[in-house]
Protein backbone atom coordinates (compact mmCIF):
# COMPACT_ATOMS: atom_id res chain seq x y z
CA UNK A 1 0.00 0.00 0.00
CA UNK A 2 1.19 3.17 -1.25
CA UNK A 3 1.21 6.12 0.85
CA UNK A 4 0.66 10.06 0.11
CA UNK A 5 3.28 11.36 2.86
CA UNK A 6 2.88 14.78 1.43
CA UNK A 7 -1.13 14.43 2.05
CA UNK A 8 -0.07 13.00 5.79
CA UNK A 9 2.54 15.54 7.03
CA UNK A 10 0.22 18.51 6.37
CA UNK A 11 -2.24 16.70 7.99
CA UNK A 12 -0.13 16.51 11.09
CA UNK A 13 1.49 19.81 10.74
CA UNK A 14 -2.21 21.14 10.77
CA UNK A 15 -1.84 22.61 7.42
CA UNK A 16 -5.87 23.25 7.15
CA UNK A 17 -5.83 25.13 10.07
CA UNK A 18 -2.98 27.31 9.57
CA UNK A 19 -4.70 28.53 6.53
CA UNK A 20 -7.79 29.03 8.03
CA UNK A 21 -6.10 30.91 11.06
CA UNK A 22 -4.47 33.33 8.15
CA UNK A 23 -7.82 33.72 6.29
CA UNK A 24 -9.29 34.38 9.70
CA UNK A 25 -6.81 36.81 10.52
CA UNK A 26 -7.34 38.50 6.97
CA UNK A 27 -10.54 39.45 7.82
CA UNK A 28 -10.67 39.62 11.29
CA UNK A 29 -8.38 42.99 10.01
CA UNK A 30 -10.71 43.71 7.43
CA UNK A 31 -13.28 46.65 7.53
CA UNK A 32 -16.62 45.82 8.56
CA UNK A 33 -19.54 45.23 6.39
CA UNK A 34 -22.23 45.81 9.07
CA UNK A 35 -24.29 48.95 9.48
CA UNK A 36 -24.95 50.34 13.03
CA UNK A 37 -28.73 50.12 11.85
CA UNK A 38 -30.85 52.72 13.14
CA UNK A 39 -27.69 55.52 13.35
CA UNK A 40 -26.70 54.09 9.96
CA UNK A 41 -28.43 53.42 6.94
CA UNK A 42 -28.09 51.52 3.88
CA UNK A 43 -28.59 53.18 0.54
CA UNK A 44 -31.82 52.56 -1.56
CA UNK A 45 -32.97 52.30 -5.56
CA UNK A 46 -35.06 54.80 -6.52
CA UNK A 47 -37.03 51.69 -7.80
CA UNK A 48 -37.35 50.53 -3.92
CA UNK A 49 -40.80 49.44 -3.70
CA UNK A 50 -42.22 50.30 0.08
CA UNK A 51 -44.89 51.50 1.57
CA UNK A 52 -47.50 52.93 -0.15
CA UNK A 53 -48.57 56.22 -1.23
CA UNK A 54 -51.42 57.97 -3.25
CA UNK A 55 -49.85 60.78 -4.95
CA UNK A 56 -51.52 63.95 -5.58
CA UNK A 57 -51.28 66.83 -8.40
CA UNK A 58 -49.56 70.06 -7.23
CA UNK A 59 -52.74 71.74 -7.12
CA UNK A 60 -54.00 69.63 -4.62
CA UNK A 61 -56.16 67.57 -6.76
CA UNK A 62 -55.89 64.01 -6.04
CA UNK A 63 -54.69 61.83 -8.80
CA UNK A 64 -56.69 58.97 -8.29
CA UNK A 65 -59.46 58.62 -11.18
CA UNK A 66 -60.44 55.28 -9.56
CA UNK A 67 -59.86 53.31 -13.31
CA UNK A 68 -59.65 50.27 -10.72
CA UNK A 69 -56.52 48.98 -13.01
CA UNK A 70 -54.21 48.51 -9.67
CA UNK A 71 -57.38 46.36 -7.96
CA UNK A 72 -57.42 44.60 -10.93
CA UNK A 73 -53.44 43.98 -11.25
CA UNK A 74 -53.04 43.32 -8.16
CA UNK A 75 -51.57 39.53 -7.47
CA UNK A 76 -52.36 39.33 -4.00
CA UNK A 77 -55.84 40.91 -4.70
CA UNK A 78 -54.97 43.66 -1.66
CA UNK A 79 -56.72 46.55 -3.24
CA UNK A 80 -60.65 47.33 -3.05
CA UNK A 81 -61.73 50.13 -4.45
CA UNK A 82 -65.58 52.00 -4.74
CA UNK A 83 -65.95 54.90 -7.04
CA UNK A 84 -68.56 57.41 -7.69
CA UNK A 85 -69.18 60.84 -9.64
CA UNK A 86 -68.19 63.31 -7.73
CA UNK A 87 -70.47 66.39 -7.02
CA UNK A 88 -68.17 68.81 -10.03
CA UNK A 89 -69.12 65.50 -12.44
CA UNK A 90 -65.32 63.88 -11.94
CA UNK A 91 -64.59 60.17 -11.15
CA UNK A 92 -63.31 59.64 -7.91
CA UNK A 93 -62.42 56.96 -4.82
CA UNK A 94 -64.60 57.19 -2.49
CA UNK A 95 -63.06 53.73 -1.16
CA UNK A 96 -59.10 53.30 -1.48
CA UNK A 97 -58.57 50.32 0.88
CA UNK A 98 -55.06 48.70 0.89
CA UNK A 99 -54.28 45.55 2.91
CA UNK A 100 -50.80 45.71 3.51
CA UNK A 101 -50.68 42.46 5.69
CA UNK A 102 -51.77 40.76 2.13
CA UNK A 103 -49.53 43.00 -0.32
CA UNK A 104 -46.77 40.96 -1.44
CA UNK A 105 -44.62 44.63 -2.97
CA UNK A 106 -44.83 43.64 -6.13
CA UNK A 107 -44.96 47.09 -7.11
CA UNK A 108 -48.12 46.09 -10.11
CA UNK A 109 -50.12 48.58 -9.25
CA UNK A 110 -47.76 51.43 -9.48
CA UNK A 111 -46.88 50.10 -13.02
CA UNK A 112 -50.75 49.80 -14.27
CA UNK A 113 -51.69 53.04 -12.99
CA UNK A 114 -51.82 55.19 -15.65
CA UNK A 115 -51.55 58.35 -13.83
CA UNK A 116 -48.91 57.89 -11.24
CA UNK A 117 -51.30 57.83 -8.46
CA UNK A 118 -50.45 54.83 -6.62
CA UNK A 119 -46.51 54.37 -6.23
CA UNK A 120 -44.46 52.66 -3.78
CA UNK A 121 -42.22 54.76 -1.86
CA UNK A 122 -38.96 54.58 -0.15
CA UNK A 123 -40.03 54.10 3.46
CA UNK A 124 -39.86 50.32 4.74
CA UNK A 125 -39.95 51.49 8.39
CA UNK A 126 -43.65 51.10 9.39
CA UNK A 127 -44.02 48.23 11.56
CA UNK A 128 -47.20 48.31 13.64
CA UNK A 129 -48.22 46.57 17.03
CA UNK A 130 -51.45 45.69 16.05
CA UNK A 131 -52.52 43.89 12.77
CA UNK A 132 -55.21 46.42 12.41
CA UNK A 133 -52.62 48.88 12.04
CA UNK A 134 -51.54 48.06 8.54
CA UNK A 135 -55.45 48.04 6.69
CA UNK A 136 -54.73 51.24 5.52
CA UNK A 137 -57.74 53.23 4.00
CA UNK A 138 -57.68 56.13 1.37
CA UNK A 139 -57.06 58.82 4.27
CA UNK A 140 -53.76 57.20 5.56
CA UNK A 141 -52.63 56.92 1.73
CA UNK A 142 -53.46 60.01 0.91
CA UNK A 143 -51.24 61.34 4.12
CA UNK A 144 -48.56 58.88 3.21
CA UNK A 145 -48.30 60.61 0.05
CA UNK A 146 -48.12 64.18 1.42
CA UNK A 147 -45.55 62.73 3.91
CA UNK A 148 -43.16 61.51 1.46
CA UNK A 149 -43.62 63.77 -1.93
CA UNK A 150 -40.16 64.71 -2.19
CA UNK A 151 -38.64 61.42 -1.90
CA UNK A 152 -41.06 60.12 -4.19
CA UNK A 153 -41.17 62.83 -7.14
CA UNK A 154 -37.05 62.44 -6.92
CA UNK A 155 -37.34 58.71 -7.13
CA UNK A 156 -39.48 58.73 -10.08
CA UNK A 157 -38.03 61.49 -12.01
CA UNK A 158 -34.72 59.43 -11.48
CA UNK A 159 -36.24 56.31 -12.62
CA UNK A 160 -38.12 58.14 -15.96
CA UNK A 161 -34.64 57.56 -18.15
CA UNK A 162 -35.19 53.63 -17.76
CA UNK A 163 -38.96 53.75 -18.81
CA UNK B 1 -3.12 40.86 64.38
CA UNK B 2 -1.08 38.66 62.44
CA UNK B 3 -1.33 35.43 65.43
CA UNK B 4 -5.36 36.06 64.53
CA UNK B 5 -5.09 35.22 61.14
CA UNK B 6 -3.12 32.12 61.49
CA UNK B 7 -3.84 30.82 65.34
CA UNK B 8 -7.25 31.27 65.49
CA UNK B 9 -9.96 29.66 63.78
CA UNK B 10 -12.25 32.38 62.93
CA UNK B 11 -9.00 34.11 61.39
CA UNK B 12 -7.98 31.52 59.39
CA UNK B 13 -11.52 30.77 58.02
CA UNK B 14 -11.75 34.72 57.46
CA UNK B 15 -8.25 34.43 55.55
CA UNK B 16 -9.23 31.50 53.84
CA UNK B 17 -12.49 32.92 52.50
CA UNK B 18 -10.58 36.28 51.68
CA UNK B 19 -7.67 34.26 49.68
CA UNK B 20 -10.90 32.63 47.65
CA UNK B 21 -12.57 35.79 47.04
CA UNK B 22 -9.60 37.36 46.05
CA UNK B 23 -8.55 34.92 43.16
CA UNK B 24 -12.52 34.47 42.34
CA UNK B 25 -13.54 38.09 41.93
CA UNK B 26 -11.31 38.57 39.39
CA UNK B 27 -11.62 35.74 37.32
CA UNK B 28 -14.88 36.54 37.43
CA UNK B 29 -15.07 40.18 36.34
CA UNK B 30 -12.27 39.32 33.39
CA UNK B 31 -14.92 36.11 32.46
CA UNK B 32 -17.41 39.12 31.50
CA UNK B 33 -14.71 40.41 29.44
CA UNK B 34 -13.90 37.50 28.12
CA UNK B 35 -17.06 36.99 26.52
CA UNK B 36 -17.06 39.95 24.79
CA UNK B 37 -13.87 39.45 23.25
CA UNK B 38 -15.00 36.16 22.08
CA UNK B 39 -17.77 37.41 20.79
CA UNK B 40 -16.07 40.59 19.38
CA UNK B 41 -13.33 37.63 18.03
CA UNK B 42 -15.98 35.73 16.15
CA UNK B 43 -17.70 38.74 15.04
CA UNK B 44 -14.68 40.32 13.16
CA UNK B 45 -13.45 37.34 12.00
CA UNK B 46 -17.22 37.11 9.93
CA UNK B 47 -16.92 41.09 9.48
CA UNK B 48 -19.54 41.81 11.39
CA UNK B 49 -19.26 44.81 14.50
CA UNK B 50 -20.44 42.62 17.19
CA UNK B 51 -21.82 43.98 20.15
CA UNK B 52 -20.84 47.68 20.58
CA UNK B 53 -24.11 49.38 22.34
CA UNK B 54 -24.12 48.99 25.74
CA UNK B 55 -21.16 51.12 27.18
CA UNK B 56 -17.91 52.17 25.22
CA UNK B 57 -17.23 49.52 22.60
CA UNK B 58 -19.81 47.73 24.29
CA UNK B 59 -17.48 46.50 26.80
CA UNK B 60 -20.58 46.48 29.46
CA UNK B 61 -22.58 43.78 27.19
CA UNK B 62 -21.85 40.88 29.28
CA UNK B 63 -23.05 42.08 32.35
CA UNK B 64 -26.43 43.64 30.38
CA UNK B 65 -26.50 39.73 29.71
CA UNK B 66 -25.57 38.71 33.04
CA UNK B 67 -28.20 41.06 34.40
CA UNK B 68 -31.10 40.09 32.01
CA UNK B 69 -30.52 35.89 32.29
CA UNK B 70 -30.82 36.94 36.21
CA UNK B 71 -34.06 38.60 36.03
CA UNK B 72 -35.65 36.28 33.69
CA UNK B 73 -38.48 33.62 34.50
CA UNK B 74 -37.13 29.98 35.67
CA UNK B 75 -38.79 27.49 33.64
CA UNK B 76 -38.94 23.92 34.47
CA UNK B 77 -40.19 21.65 31.98
CA UNK B 78 -42.93 19.03 32.97
CA UNK B 79 -41.34 15.80 34.23
CA UNK B 80 -38.75 17.30 34.77
CA UNK B 81 -36.41 15.66 38.09
CA UNK B 82 -36.76 19.37 39.95
CA UNK B 83 -33.48 18.02 42.39
CA UNK B 84 -31.43 17.23 39.48
CA UNK B 85 -32.68 19.74 37.36
CA UNK B 86 -31.31 22.58 39.15
CA UNK B 87 -28.40 20.36 40.82
CA UNK B 88 -26.85 20.03 37.10
CA UNK B 89 -25.94 23.50 36.30
CA UNK B 90 -24.89 24.22 40.16
CA UNK B 91 -22.66 20.82 39.57
CA UNK B 92 -20.93 22.89 36.41
CA UNK B 93 -20.56 25.69 37.68
CA UNK B 94 -18.71 24.68 40.98
CA UNK B 95 -16.47 22.37 39.39
CA UNK B 96 -15.76 25.11 37.24
CA UNK B 97 -14.30 27.38 39.91
CA UNK B 98 -12.87 24.96 42.31
CA UNK B 99 -10.41 23.78 39.74
CA UNK B 100 -9.00 27.38 40.05
CA UNK B 101 -7.56 26.88 43.45
CA UNK B 102 -4.59 24.88 42.68
CA UNK B 103 -3.68 27.02 39.55
CA UNK B 104 -0.95 28.99 40.58
CA UNK B 105 -0.43 32.61 39.56
CA UNK B 106 3.08 33.67 40.55
CA UNK B 107 5.19 31.49 42.71
CA UNK B 108 3.47 31.01 46.25
CA UNK B 109 0.41 32.66 44.34
CA UNK B 110 -1.93 29.88 45.05
CA UNK B 111 -5.35 28.82 46.67
CA UNK B 112 -4.03 25.45 47.73
CA UNK B 113 -0.62 24.67 46.98
CA UNK B 114 -0.77 20.74 47.33
CA UNK B 115 1.48 18.07 45.50
CA UNK B 116 -0.75 16.01 43.51
CA UNK B 117 -2.46 19.80 41.81
CA UNK B 118 -2.34 17.98 38.11
CA UNK B 119 -4.32 14.45 39.84
CA UNK B 120 -6.95 17.12 41.25
CA UNK B 121 -7.29 19.07 37.98
CA UNK B 122 -8.22 15.77 36.28
CA UNK B 123 -10.37 14.88 38.68
CA UNK B 124 -12.80 17.94 38.74
CA UNK B 125 -12.24 18.00 34.90
CA UNK B 126 -13.63 14.44 34.81
CA UNK B 127 -16.29 15.00 37.35
CA UNK B 128 -17.52 17.74 35.13
CA UNK B 129 -19.01 15.45 32.41
CA UNK B 130 -21.76 14.93 35.50
CA UNK B 131 -23.19 18.36 35.32
CA UNK B 132 -23.50 18.31 31.53
CA UNK B 133 -25.48 14.61 31.59
CA UNK B 134 -27.70 15.30 35.24
CA UNK B 135 -28.53 18.33 32.86
CA UNK B 136 -29.88 16.25 29.85
CA UNK B 137 -31.13 13.79 31.56
CA UNK B 138 -33.28 15.78 33.98
CA UNK B 139 -35.14 17.62 31.60
CA UNK B 140 -37.15 14.98 30.32
CA UNK B 141 -36.70 15.84 26.62
CA UNK B 142 -34.91 14.39 24.13
CA UNK B 143 -32.28 16.54 22.23
CA UNK B 144 -31.16 17.61 25.86
CA UNK B 145 -30.70 14.05 26.60
CA UNK B 146 -29.09 12.83 22.77
CA UNK B 147 -26.71 15.95 23.79
CA UNK B 148 -25.32 15.52 27.19
CA UNK B 149 -24.88 11.68 25.36
CA UNK B 150 -22.80 12.73 23.23
CA UNK B 151 -20.86 15.48 25.41
CA UNK B 152 -20.28 12.50 27.82
CA UNK B 153 -18.82 10.56 25.45
CA UNK B 154 -17.02 13.03 23.97
CA UNK B 155 -15.38 14.38 27.34
CA UNK B 156 -14.19 10.77 28.26
CA UNK B 157 -12.84 10.43 25.17
CA UNK B 158 -10.61 13.41 24.99
CA UNK B 159 -9.48 13.14 28.90
CA UNK B 160 -7.84 10.45 28.29
CA UNK B 161 -5.10 11.76 25.64
CA UNK B 162 -5.39 15.11 27.80
CA UNK B 163 -4.33 13.04 31.03
CA UNK B 164 -1.09 10.80 28.79
CA UNK B 165 -0.13 14.48 27.61
CA UNK B 166 0.29 15.90 30.51
CA UNK B 167 1.83 12.50 32.00
CA UNK B 168 4.96 13.25 29.75
CA UNK B 169 5.39 16.83 30.94
CA UNK B 170 5.03 15.32 34.92
CA UNK B 171 7.89 12.56 33.57
CA UNK B 172 9.94 16.14 32.54
CA UNK B 173 9.38 17.69 35.72
CA UNK B 174 9.35 15.27 38.00
CA UNK B 175 6.58 17.31 39.47
CA UNK B 176 2.57 17.24 39.98
CA UNK B 177 2.59 20.67 41.56
CA UNK B 178 1.69 23.31 39.33
CA UNK B 179 4.77 25.58 40.78
CA UNK B 180 7.49 22.88 40.34
CA UNK B 181 6.05 22.23 36.52
CA UNK B 182 6.87 25.83 35.95
CA UNK B 183 10.02 25.49 37.94
CA UNK B 184 11.08 23.07 35.77
CA UNK B 185 10.73 25.04 32.52
CA UNK B 186 13.20 27.93 34.08
CA UNK B 187 16.07 26.80 32.22
CA UNK B 188 19.20 28.49 30.95
CA UNK B 189 18.13 28.66 27.43
CA UNK B 190 14.68 31.11 28.53
CA UNK B 191 11.74 30.48 26.05
CA UNK B 192 13.20 27.00 24.73
CA UNK B 193 13.83 25.42 28.08
CA UNK B 194 10.10 25.56 28.12
CA UNK B 195 8.27 22.06 27.23
CA UNK B 196 6.45 23.16 24.23
CA UNK B 197 9.85 22.33 22.41
CA UNK B 198 10.61 19.03 23.95
CA UNK B 199 7.33 18.49 24.03
CA UNK B 200 6.16 19.76 20.76
CA UNK B 201 3.99 17.82 19.06
CA UNK B 202 2.07 17.24 22.11
CA UNK B 203 1.06 21.09 22.50
CA UNK B 204 -1.23 20.68 19.23
CA UNK B 205 -2.60 17.95 20.74
CA UNK B 206 -3.11 19.14 24.06
CA UNK B 207 -4.87 22.12 22.44
CA UNK B 208 -7.25 20.14 20.51
CA UNK B 209 -8.04 18.09 22.98
CA UNK B 210 -8.61 21.09 25.46
CA UNK B 211 -11.22 22.51 22.58
CA UNK B 212 -12.74 18.86 22.51
CA UNK B 213 -12.97 18.68 26.61
CA UNK B 214 -14.71 21.89 26.49
CA UNK B 215 -17.02 21.12 23.90
CA UNK B 216 -15.78 24.48 21.98
CA UNK B 217 -15.59 24.72 18.20
CA UNK B 218 -15.10 22.47 16.08
CA UNK B 219 -16.20 19.72 18.47
CA UNK B 220 -19.32 21.60 19.47
CA UNK B 221 -21.39 18.69 18.70
CA UNK B 222 -23.02 18.31 22.29
CA UNK B 223 -24.62 21.58 21.49
CA UNK B 224 -24.47 21.55 17.40
CA UNK B 225 -27.23 24.32 16.70
CA UNK B 226 -28.36 22.85 13.85
CA UNK B 227 -29.37 19.63 15.23
CA UNK B 228 -29.78 19.70 18.87
CA UNK B 229 -30.47 23.37 19.05
CA UNK B 230 -27.93 23.71 22.30
CA UNK B 231 -27.64 19.83 23.62
CA UNK B 232 -28.52 19.54 27.26
CA UNK B 233 -28.95 23.55 27.23
CA UNK B 234 -32.37 23.22 25.65
CA UNK B 235 -34.60 23.11 28.76
CA UNK B 236 -32.78 25.48 30.86
CA UNK B 237 -33.29 29.18 30.99
CA UNK B 238 -32.63 32.26 33.04
CA UNK B 239 -29.48 31.94 36.06
CA UNK B 240 -29.50 28.15 35.71
CA UNK B 241 -28.43 28.91 32.10
CA UNK B 242 -26.08 31.47 33.22
CA UNK B 243 -24.27 28.57 35.32
CA UNK B 244 -23.71 26.44 32.52
CA UNK B 245 -22.57 29.06 30.06
CA UNK B 246 -20.03 30.72 32.90
CA UNK B 247 -18.97 27.24 33.65
CA UNK B 248 -18.28 26.73 30.24
CA UNK B 249 -16.11 29.58 29.94
CA UNK B 250 -14.46 29.11 32.93
CA UNK B 251 -13.18 25.44 32.12
CA UNK B 252 -11.99 27.34 28.66
CA UNK B 253 -10.43 29.78 30.68
CA UNK B 254 -8.83 27.18 33.02
CA UNK B 255 -7.71 24.98 29.59
CA UNK B 256 -5.71 28.45 28.87
CA UNK B 257 -4.13 28.75 32.05
CA UNK B 258 -2.91 24.87 32.10
CA UNK B 259 -1.52 25.27 28.49
CA UNK B 260 0.35 28.20 29.89
CA UNK B 261 1.48 26.64 32.87
CA UNK B 262 2.64 22.87 31.08
CA UNK B 263 3.82 24.13 28.27
CA UNK B 264 4.44 28.04 27.77
CA UNK B 265 6.19 28.33 31.23
CA UNK B 266 3.33 30.14 33.51
CA UNK B 267 4.85 32.92 34.76
CA UNK B 268 8.13 33.10 33.49
CA UNK B 269 8.94 35.98 31.02
CA UNK B 270 9.54 35.33 27.31
CA UNK B 271 12.37 38.35 26.76
CA UNK B 272 15.65 37.80 28.81
CA UNK B 273 16.27 40.87 31.07
CA UNK B 274 12.42 41.34 32.04
CA UNK B 275 11.56 39.83 35.50
CA UNK B 276 9.21 37.15 35.70
CA UNK B 277 5.57 38.34 36.96
CA UNK B 278 1.95 37.64 36.61
CA UNK B 279 1.79 39.82 33.76
CA UNK B 280 3.20 36.94 31.92
CA UNK B 281 0.95 34.58 32.58
CA UNK B 282 -1.99 36.25 32.14
CA UNK B 283 -0.66 37.65 29.01
CA UNK B 284 -0.72 34.12 27.88
CA UNK B 285 -3.85 32.63 29.17
CA UNK B 286 -5.12 35.84 26.93
CA UNK B 287 -3.43 34.36 23.84
CA UNK B 288 -4.47 31.14 24.27
CA UNK B 289 -8.02 32.84 24.81
CA UNK B 290 -7.78 34.45 21.22
CA UNK B 291 -6.77 31.28 19.58
CA UNK B 292 -9.82 29.34 21.22
CA UNK B 293 -12.28 32.16 19.89
CA UNK B 294 -10.20 32.42 16.53
CA UNK B 295 -10.54 28.68 15.70
CA UNK B 296 -14.27 28.88 16.82
CA UNK B 297 -14.82 31.30 13.99
CA UNK B 298 -12.89 29.93 11.13
CA UNK B 299 -13.39 26.14 11.60
CA UNK B 300 -16.66 23.61 10.39
CA UNK B 301 -17.58 21.06 12.90
CA UNK B 302 -16.42 18.06 12.92
CA UNK B 303 -19.22 14.86 12.42
CA UNK B 304 -19.48 12.32 15.28
CA UNK B 305 -17.81 9.05 13.69
CA UNK B 306 -14.61 11.87 13.00
CA UNK B 307 -14.40 13.47 16.35
CA UNK B 308 -14.66 9.73 17.86
CA UNK B 309 -11.81 8.64 15.52
CA UNK B 310 -9.72 11.20 16.02
CA UNK B 311 -10.06 10.72 19.81
CA UNK B 312 -9.45 7.24 19.89
CA UNK B 313 -7.14 6.19 16.62
CA UNK B 314 -4.99 9.20 16.54
CA UNK B 315 -4.33 11.35 19.88
CA UNK B 316 -4.57 7.82 22.31
CA UNK B 317 -1.40 5.87 19.96
CA UNK B 318 -0.05 9.33 19.80
CA UNK B 319 -0.47 10.17 23.35
CA UNK B 320 0.12 6.67 24.67
CA UNK B 321 3.57 6.66 22.19
CA UNK B 322 5.17 10.02 22.70
CA UNK B 323 4.87 9.03 26.95
CA UNK B 324 6.56 5.84 26.42
CA UNK B 325 9.17 8.09 24.22
CA UNK B 326 9.60 10.40 26.83
CA UNK B 327 10.19 8.18 29.56
CA UNK B 328 12.77 6.58 27.75
CA UNK B 329 14.86 9.90 26.68
CA UNK B 330 14.54 11.08 30.44
CA UNK B 331 15.90 7.88 31.60
CA UNK B 332 19.22 8.16 29.20
CA UNK B 333 18.83 11.46 29.95
CA UNK B 334 18.90 11.93 26.12
CA UNK B 335 19.34 15.66 23.95
CA UNK B 336 20.99 16.93 26.76
CA UNK B 337 18.89 16.29 29.84
CA UNK B 338 15.93 18.10 28.01
CA UNK B 339 12.97 15.46 29.05
CA UNK B 340 14.25 15.60 32.64
CA UNK B 341 14.87 18.47 34.05
CA UNK B 342 13.77 17.84 37.53
CA UNK B 343 15.53 18.63 40.74
CA UNK B 344 14.76 16.36 43.08
CA UNK B 345 14.33 12.33 42.69
CA UNK B 346 15.06 11.41 39.07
Amino acid sequence: MSMDYTRAAKYFLLMDFVKGFQLGLKYFFAPKATLNYPQEKGPLSPRFRGEHALRRYPNGEERCIACKLCEAVCPAQAITIDAEPRDDGSRRTTRYDLDMTKCIYCGFCQEACPVDAIVEGPNFEFSTETREELFYDKEKLLDNGARWEAEIARNLEMDAPYR
Amino acid sequence: MVEFFTTTNLGITLLIIGQCLLVLVPILVALAFLMYADRKVWAAVQMRKGPNIVGVFGLLQSFADFLKYIVKEVVVPAGADKAVFFLAPMTTFVLAVIAWAVIPFNPGWVLADINVAVLYIFAVSSLEVYGVIMGGWASNSKYPFLGSLRSAAQMISYEVSLGLIIIGVIISSGSLNFTGIVAAQDGAYGIFSWFWLPHFPMVFLFFISALAETNRPPFDLPEAESELVAGYQVEYSSTPFLLFMIGELMAVVLMCALTSLLFFGGWLSPIPGLPDSILWLIIKILFFFFIFAMVKAITPRYRYDQLMRIGWKVFLPLSLGWVVLVAFFAQYGAFGGAYARWAVGG
